[in-house]
């Protein structure tokens, strides 16, 4: 019996020739990642375990991207003991305020992720990497502590849907939206405890960036992973980041998949997920008019170069709406560097965004434009749920960054192609 | 190990941010977390509830962030035990790795009420209703967590392995 490329990832780092959903593995973990909001829990159960060193301080990867730039002192403590974490046992990969980026988009760049891996991360969007062609999962705090002092991670080898994209894709139309659309499609739930393969003509012709926007909201439909078999565009991505060999896995043709569900992207339009869940879409044009008190353009689902350039292809020589805040977070330092020498930034501040350093902020009610009681904002990031973004009597919508970038223009929810 | 509550029941999709809102995570300091568990899902929760207290949930319960906050407040709010019709993989997981116990069973969850009393056999999966009279039967947990939940949570389950 064939296997799936997410079988064959669990099998290689459990050290069987093959798996089976439903069976439990103890596997080996290529990268664990943590955060300045998960990391000193994990650190607290760390230090329950009683041991004097981490399995392998070049494959755990510290990044202090929640709150930071630390927003207020108690934040700073959480920084400050992450920080002083990776000092006491000489974590190589942490990476400080001005060299770092939102960790999903910051992981790919440095070449730290690469396909065929196993890896862990004690934030659930960490299943993101699966755009490389690896096997990425968020998990807890003690997963992480456990992870950390072990190099191992339990897991139930999941039943794989495959989503298999064809047609035309319509312009404006990018991964933020096929991805919505399969959480509309299937529900918060969906996916739940299952992996999510994304295939057919429409992924093969993606970019890596709109790959990424697709493993990312993974979660969103309860998925363990989300993940797309690597090909030409991912290793021309992969080739010039990374610092360690790599496996590359593919989907046997006679694997078994739990379910195999087509989408036609011919005649599609960009989404909008309306509150308080993604599962919540519409066809932009079904809601346009709907008035914005603040955009968000940024996150790790869209804080990348593209999203970052069909958001300028907007706004250039355009305006803000007078009643509207417009608030762009390059996703790294590097995005937000060549942002600026492409003269992005400029475009933006011109059009009188306010342009931040990187940070997730925002996007979870953090810190850097949070929103009052009857807010409502339009945001690439990808969770709206009650209270997401500050007030619990606040809306989020979730959109590609061109409907953000045409409906910042404009105050309310516009389709990009309104805007010329 | 058997455990009675009074019953708070919430609808489907209650995410980690209802339970344990963003805004209260720059501390992981249990008693504070508890404060404000699930304060955006119901804000007259923290006042209302009491030790042993049973949480009784809709479907894929504790979606979305994967932040161990959430199972951290509910545990240090009092709640024994938190049923539901089901978990979100992340907070199943948290849940059973911190020692915070769950179980999933879609009749009880189905025919419970706010405020019923429930005595719940943990080792059995057991739940029985002691407002109405009736019993149900959760979905065993693998060998593999059983042993994880038997030891208290997974730290107690590597220490032996890393001695």
């Amino acid at each position: 019996m064939g296997m799936t490329i997410t079988e064959k990832i669990l099998a290689k780092h459990a050290g069987k020739e093959e798996v089976h959903p439903g069976e439990l593995l103890n596997c080996r973990v290529d990268v664990v990642l943590g955060n300045d909001v998960t990391t000193p829990v994990a650190i607290d159960e760390f230090e329950k375990l009683g041991v004097d060193r981490v399995f392998d301080p070049n494959r755990i990867v510290l990044v202090p991207d929640h709150f930071t730039p630390n927003k207020d002192i108690k934040s700073a403590e959480q920084a400050k003991r992450m920080r002083d974490f990776a000092q006491k046992y000489g974590i190589v990969n942490y990476f400080e305020i001005g060299r770092m980026g939102i960790e999903h988009c910051l992981l790919p760049q440095e070449g730290l992720v690469l396909p065929g891996e196993l890896i862990i991360g004690a934030d659930s969007h960490t299943c993101t990497y699966g755009a490389l062609g690896a096997f990425s999962t968020g998990v807890g705090s003690t997963d992480m502590a456990a992870a950390m002092a072990t190099g191992e991670a339990w897991f139930r080898v999941p039943e794989t849907i495959k989503f298999v994209f064809y047609g035309e894709l319509p312009p404006y139309v990018s991964g933020k939206d096929l991805i919505l659309r399969v959480i509309g499609d299937i529900g918060v739930d969906g996916a739940r405890y299952m992996a999510m393969e994304f295939a057919g003509p429409v992924i093969d012709s993606l970019s890596m960036d709109n790959r990424f926007t697709m493993a990312n909201m993974a979660i969103e439909a309860g998925g363990k992973n989300g993940i797309i078999a690597p090909d030409e565009i991912t290793l021309n991505y992969v080739r010039s980041r990374n610092k360690r060999e790599y496996t590359l896995y593919y989907s046997d043709p006679d694997a078994r998949y739990a379910e195999i569900r087509e989408y036609d992207v011919t005649g599609m339009e960009p989404l909008v997920a309306l509150p308080h869940l993604p599962e919540n879409t519409k066809n932009v044009s079904e809601v346009a008019g709907i008035t914005i008190d603040q955009v968000v353009i940024g996150s790790c689902t869209n804080g990348r170069m593209e999203d970052l350039e069909i958001a300028a292809e907007i706004l250039r020589g355009k305006k803000v709406h007078p009643e509207t805040r417009l608030i762009i977070f390059p996703g790294t330092q590097e995005i937000y560097l060549e942002a600026l020498r492409k003269g992005l930034i400029e475009i933006f501040i011109e059009a009188g965004a306010a342009v931040s350093t990187p940070t997730c902020g925002p996007c979870l009610g953090g810190h850097m434009g949070i929103l009052a009681r009857g807010e409502r904002a339009l945001a690439t990031t990808n969770r709206n749920f009650v209270g997401r973004m500050g007030d619990p009597g606040s809306e989020v919508y979730l959109s590609s960054p061109a409907v953000a970038a045409a409906s910042a223009i404009k105050g309310a929810i516009t389709p990009p192609w309104e805007v010329k | 190990m058997s455990l009675t509550g009074r019953v708070h029941k919430f609808g489907s999709d209650v995410d980690t941010d209802a339970i344990i809102p963003a805004r209260y995570l720059n501390t992981s300091d249990p008693a504070e977390l508890a404060k404000h568990c699930m304060e955006d899902a119901d804000p007259s929760f923290p006042s209302r509830v009491k030790q042993g207290d049973i949480i009784v949930a809709d479907k894929n319960f504790g979606c979305g962030s994967s932040r161990e906050h959430a199972p951290i407040a509910i545990k240090a709010a009092g709640v024994s035990c938190v049923i539901a019709r089901s978990f979100a993989r992340i907070f199943y997981r948290n849940a059973i790795n911190i020692g915070l116990p769950i179980l999933e069973c879609p009749r009880c969850v189905d025919e419970v009420q706010e405020g019923d009393t429930l005595e719940v056999d943990l080792r059995q999966g057991e739940i029985r209703n002691l407002s109405r009279g009736k019993t149900y039967l959760a979905e065993p947990f693998p060998a593999f967590m059983q042993e994880i939940i038997d030891k208290g949570g997974l730290i107690n389950y590597v220490k032996e392995k890393v001695k």
